[in-house]
């Protein structure tokens, strides 16, 4: 009895703290620009401001790839504060790698903070439980480096500044065809990752075209997402004969993949997609992964336009380090919103969205962005290589 | 027994009257974790029927809720819209083409979850205890790892996505349909295993329980009270995937994982394992709690950022329960009135005297 | 498929088998004198990995210091675990207990990200394990050969212990009836903290080379091991350590010769041990080398 009733104070001492929590966690959750907002009271009226929403995972598994994309958009935020004579204020909001929390994050934005547009989100999975938000809301949403296809697709007000999947795995098509003069080619994805998947079946179907040779993908086997051996998968791909292995996947399970293939003796070049530029690639690699090829976004070892150039400069001096791709289309998804809004005149979504969906030949710090018909941009990819520990551009392949 | 009957459906007016406040007052922000809330409860009272009153500890909870999301994905979507989201491999027929309404859709799903776990429970009932466990939870994993694997019928990795909510309920046009729609079903399953539990069925899983050996002593048959209970339990845990599928608006394999399965655990255990109520109260606290604690993760009083503290705090919770307070908020009892008198009654006429 | 691709495909069985098996051997110990699927024994893996992991990158120790360390540490908060979280619980129904390893796997896991962060790290790996040997076109790294050694010596030193020691003769003591024993004069709860304090111990072993195999590090990583390895020791027969190896080499053997006979078949490897367990529970629940033991009632 005396249990039971501690068991029901704990009970009602929980329900107290929920509510007393969820009332401040409810102030806390706008307070990712909680400070931003105290000044918007300070410097004047609503109507003096227009906010921009961001929506990125900062905590959970791929916080790190939201801080780098928000670091991009921050520091355009600083050399571009002002659109139409009034300030733009970042609202940033965590989705916390979580889709149900992005759905939760862009309803707030939405909601809550009235704003004009949105960015995000690192991670294509968060940024499609997001769409539809968007799209009931008629609030345009511009992607930084969500490269899924299924994200902009039917949603009228999803956009991308980054390249997509297919065009990707055309892009590593085309080079192992022309460069390393490959007519043969293994698969080894990750068959539990989107990313993955997409880019093994663009890889695939450019591969096969350039070829003209149906059965020139001599072998595809798959791994999970997680998986740490893979003996058997290699030396499935490597019996087959293939001059190059496509291995598209996480960075960890690719370091391990090209690190076992090598301790196998198997040298056949590997090359992968942009997941693969993260340090922990080199780390875990070490030595094996020593000449292989990716292709990405953007490098900062050649400025492609003006705008690089200028976004280099500042990003050294405020961050003191070289800039990832995301953090460059972060900075390029901002400039985007921004000169849809001074194209349109006024800060109303459904204007924005109609001039962003117009950008072409847009000068940004990754490249330059046109978007198609399906919202998505169409730019230059870049090719790097491991060499010496060291992530080294290659060459820039044209769309 | 007419009383009975009385406050109950008191009860479900009460709560039918606070979410038309509810839907009235709160912002969309709220509302779905209201629904939320709704979609685990269902969860965590289908679970607690084998695993809590039938005494049967399974772990492939996330695996039913996985073929009810996705069989009633692919059934709401139209053609358009599967068009769009098989891009890679194209939709085996007739499933590209076919489309059904959100409550056949939602059926189809419980029963297709209840078939899964037939098969599932007619092999691995046979096994006890531990052996149970693992082999349900394998059962779960290879659910999802088939998902991840059969592209032309789940679309794989890359999920589901758009999956459209209903615009009405019962043909009749509202706003936050959905939400009436979870509702419902959670009051109907909740409902539902409570009267299931006084009925002789309910018996019976209490008795294997209590004494497997005694039970089968009188006369009770272990193996078909065991699978009825997995197949009635798998049945619920698949509307709530179609629920949940219907909420989030976008599905994939890895949202299946037996992570999942360890929340709901963690849901029913606090609750009490063998109390409908319990795991009923358990599943919006534990729901409103974890969105709640998230300040944990984003560093307070100063702390630094500290993702993943929230869990450290429900794992935490999880054993002190386990360890001190073995019977969960509501034991293997059920929530009365003459309950919460006789608990509340005594300190308030204690305060009657002193005034 | 040539003779010396059938070969290298072996070697890598053996290879993860013998892994298996070590890591195996552990749960069994635990499983045949408490009755208990510590789930937390795959998070000890990781524990140990990191502390190794630690060791050597923070302390600046010398690798074998730092192995020798992490094992030690590990022992101790296996011995910590059963006296917090399964001692209290020992005459609770089965169910109370296994949800309490299940917590307690669920506290390592969280508890890992929050203080090692959820970024995958790099172990490094000392020269002697990582060289790569070519044997008439069999590729073998160095810590290939390590793992089997380590698992016979273990081995050896655990079926002397069981049924050579007076220990040993407790344990199994223990095993057939706590009760009685404790009437027999035999301190139950110190037969128990030991029986962990080896199993944590063979864990922490395994996890150490696991990462020397695979030299990457995530909170989370346990996991699947702690999963495939209990699997393992459920289909040699579990509290049976033989059975342990013999399950260990099966599952090893099974998952690389699958994929390598069945390619296509590859996105479904992690499923083979389940379907395995499934298999082998209904066909012979006492597993390949077990004993029929009655259920306690």
């Amino acid at each position: 009895m005396f249990k039971k009733r501690i068991a029901w104070l704990l009970l009602i001492a929980f329900l107290i703290i929920t509510l007393t929590v969820s009332g401040c966690g409810g102030n806390n959750q706008s307070a990712g620009g909680g400070k931003q907002e105290q000044q918007n009271e300070a410097t004047g009226t609503e109507e003096d401001v227009i906010k921009i929403g961001v929506f990125e995972p900062m905590t959970g598994a791929n916080a790190a790839g939201g801080a780098m994309e928000v670091e991009g958009i921050q520091l355009a935020n600083e050399l571009y504060p002002e659109v139409l004579g009034k300030k733009i204020k970042l609202v940033i909001a965590d989705n916390k790698s979580d889709k149900v929390e992005a759905a939760n994050a862009v309803t707030r934005l939405i909601e809550k903070e009235k704003v004009v547009a949105i960015i995000g989100s690192w991670g294509s999975s968060f940024s499609m439980a997001a769409g539809p938000i968007a799209k009931d809301n008629q609030i345009p949403v511009v992607a930084a480096s969500a490269t899924n296809p299924l994200v902009t697709l039917g949603n009228d007000f999803y956009f991308r500044v980054c390249f997509i999947d297919p065009f990707q795995g055309r892009v590593m098509a085309n080079y192992v065809y022309n460069e390393l003069g490959a007519r043969k080619a293994a698969i080894i994805k990750e068959v539990s990752n989107d990313y993955a998947v997409g880019l093994a079946k663009f890889f695939t179907d450019t591969f096969t075209e350039l070829t003209g040779d149906p059965n020139c993908i001599v072998a595809n086997v798959d791994y999970q997402t997680g998986d740490q051996e893979f003996s058997a998968q290699i030396q499935t791909a490597a019996q087959a004969k293939p001059d190059v292995i496509f291995a598209p996947g996480n960075f960890t399970e690719s370091a391990l993949i090209i690190k076992q293939a090598r301790e196998q003796g198997v040298n056949i070049p590997i090359c992968g997609g942009d997941t693969w530029e993260a340090p922990e690639f080199l780390e875990i690699g070490g030595k094996a992964v020593e000449g292989a090829v990716f292709s990405t976004f953007f490098t900062s070892e050649v400025p492609i336009t003006e705008e690089s150039e200028k976004f280099l400069n500042e990003y050294r001096k405020k961050y003191n380090q070289e800039p990832s791709s995301v953090a460059a289309l972060g900075y390029d998804a901002y400039l985007v919103i921004r000169a849809a809004i001074e194209k349109a005149g006024s800060a109303d979504p459904v204007k924005v969205r109609d001039e962003i969906a117009k950008t072409k030949d847009f000068v940004g710090a990754a490249g330059i962005i046109t978007l198609d018909e399906n919202g998505d941009a169409v730019k230059s990819a870049v090719l790097k290589k491991v060499q010496d520990g060291k992530f080294v551009y290659q060459t820039t392949i044209e769309p | 027994m007419k009383k009975k009957t009385i406050t109950s459906l008191l009860i479900i007016l009460a709560v039918i009257i606070c979410l038309i406040i509810a839907q009235r007052t709160l912002d969309s922000f709220s509302l779905r974790i209201l629904n939320l809330s709704g979609v685990y409860i269902i969860f965590a009272v289908s679970m607690n029927l084998i695993n809590g009153f039938t005494g049967q500890l399974t772990l492939g909870h996330a695996g039913f809720i996985a073929v009810g999301a996705y069989t009633y994905s692919l059934l709401i979507m139209d053609s358009d819209l599967k068009q769009m989201n098989f891009f890679l491999k194209p939709l085996i027929s007739p499933l590209d083409t076919l489309q059904l309404g959100f409550f056949p859709a939602m059926i189809i799903a419980g029963l297709l979850a209840a078939l899964t776990g037939f098969l599932v429970g007619a092999p691995a009932l046979r096994l006890r205890g531990d052996y149970l466990a693992i082999a349900t939870l394998g059962f779960g994993e290879i659910i999802r790892i088939i998902f991840t694997n059969t592209q032309s019928i789940t679309n794989g990795s890359l999920g589901l996505k758009g999956i459209p909510k209903p615009d009405n309920f019962f043909f009749i046009k509202m706003d936050n349909s959905l939400m009436w729609w979870i509702w419902v079903a959670a009051i109907i399953t909740v409902v539902f295993h409570l009267l299931l539990i006084d009925s002789s069925y309910g018996r019976a899983f209490k008795a294997i329980r209590e004494d497997e050996k005694a039970a089968q002593a009188m006369g009770v048959s272990l193996f078909k009270h065991k699978v009825m209970a997995m197949v009635i339990s798998s049945f619920f845990a698949g509307i709530g995937g179609a629920l949940l599928a219907s909420l989030i608006g976008t599905i994939d394999p890895l949202m299946f994982r037996f992570t999942l399965t360890y929340n709901i655990l963690l849901i029913v255990v606090i609750g009490g394992m063998g109390s409908t109520s319990g795991a009923t109260i358990s599943a919006i606290v534990v729901t409103v709690l974890m969105e709640a604690l998230r300040f944990l993760d984003q560093g307070f009083l100063g702390l630094p950022e500290l993702p993943g503290l929230r869990m450290v705090v429900f794992a935490i919770l999880l054993l002190i329960v386990v360890l001190f307070y073995p019977k969960g908020i509501m034991g293997n009892e059920e929530l009365t009135w003459s309950k919460l008198r006789r608990l509340f009654g005594k300190p308030f006429a204690a305060k009657e005297v002193n005034r | 498929m040539t003779l010396e691709l059938f070969l290298q495909h072996l070697t890598n069985g053996i290879s993860l088998g013998s892994l298996y098996a070590l890591i195996a051997i552990g749960y069994t110990m635990v499983y045949g004198i408490l009755r208990l699927i510590n789930f937390a024994h795959g998070d000890l893996i990781m524990v140990a990995a990191y502390i190794a992991f630690y060791g050597v990158g923070i302390f600046a120790l010398p690798w074998y210091l730092s192995f020798f360390i992490a094992v030690l540490l590990s022992m101790t908060l296996g011995i910590i675990t059963e006296k917090a979280a399964y001692k209290p619980l020992r005459n609770s129904p089965r169910i109370t207990i296994l949800i309490s390893a299940i917590g307690v796997s669920f506290l390592l896991q969280n508890l890992g990200i929050v203080l090692f962060g959820g970024r995958p790290k790099a172990f490094q790996v000392p020269e002697i394990f990582a060289k790569v040997y070519n044997f008439g076109g069999v590729n073998i790294v160095g810590v290939t050969f390590f793992i089997p050694v380590i698992t016979v010596i273990l081995l050896i030193l655990l079926v002397y212990l069981i049924n050579f020691t007076k220990a040993g003769m407790a344990m199994r003591a223990v095993a057939k009836d706590y009760d009685t024993s404790s009437l027999m004069g035999i301190d139950v709860n110190r037969i128990i903290s030991l029986t962990f304090g080896v199993g944590s111990a063979l864990a922490a072993v395994g996890g150490i080379m696991w990462s020397l195999k695979f030299p990457q590090l995530i909170p989370t990583m346990g996991l699947m091991p702690g999963l495939k390895c209990f699997i393992a020791a459920v289909v040699g027969g579990i509290g049976n350590v033989t059975g342990a190896v013999v399950g260990g080499f099966l599952l090893g053997l099974g998952e690389i010769l699958l994929v390598a006979f069945f390619p296509d078949l590859s996105g479904y490897r992690d499923a083979f041990s389940f379907i395995l367990l499934i298999i082998i529970l209904l066909v012979k629940p006492t597993g390949i080398m077990g004993e029929k033991i009655a259920e306690k009632v």
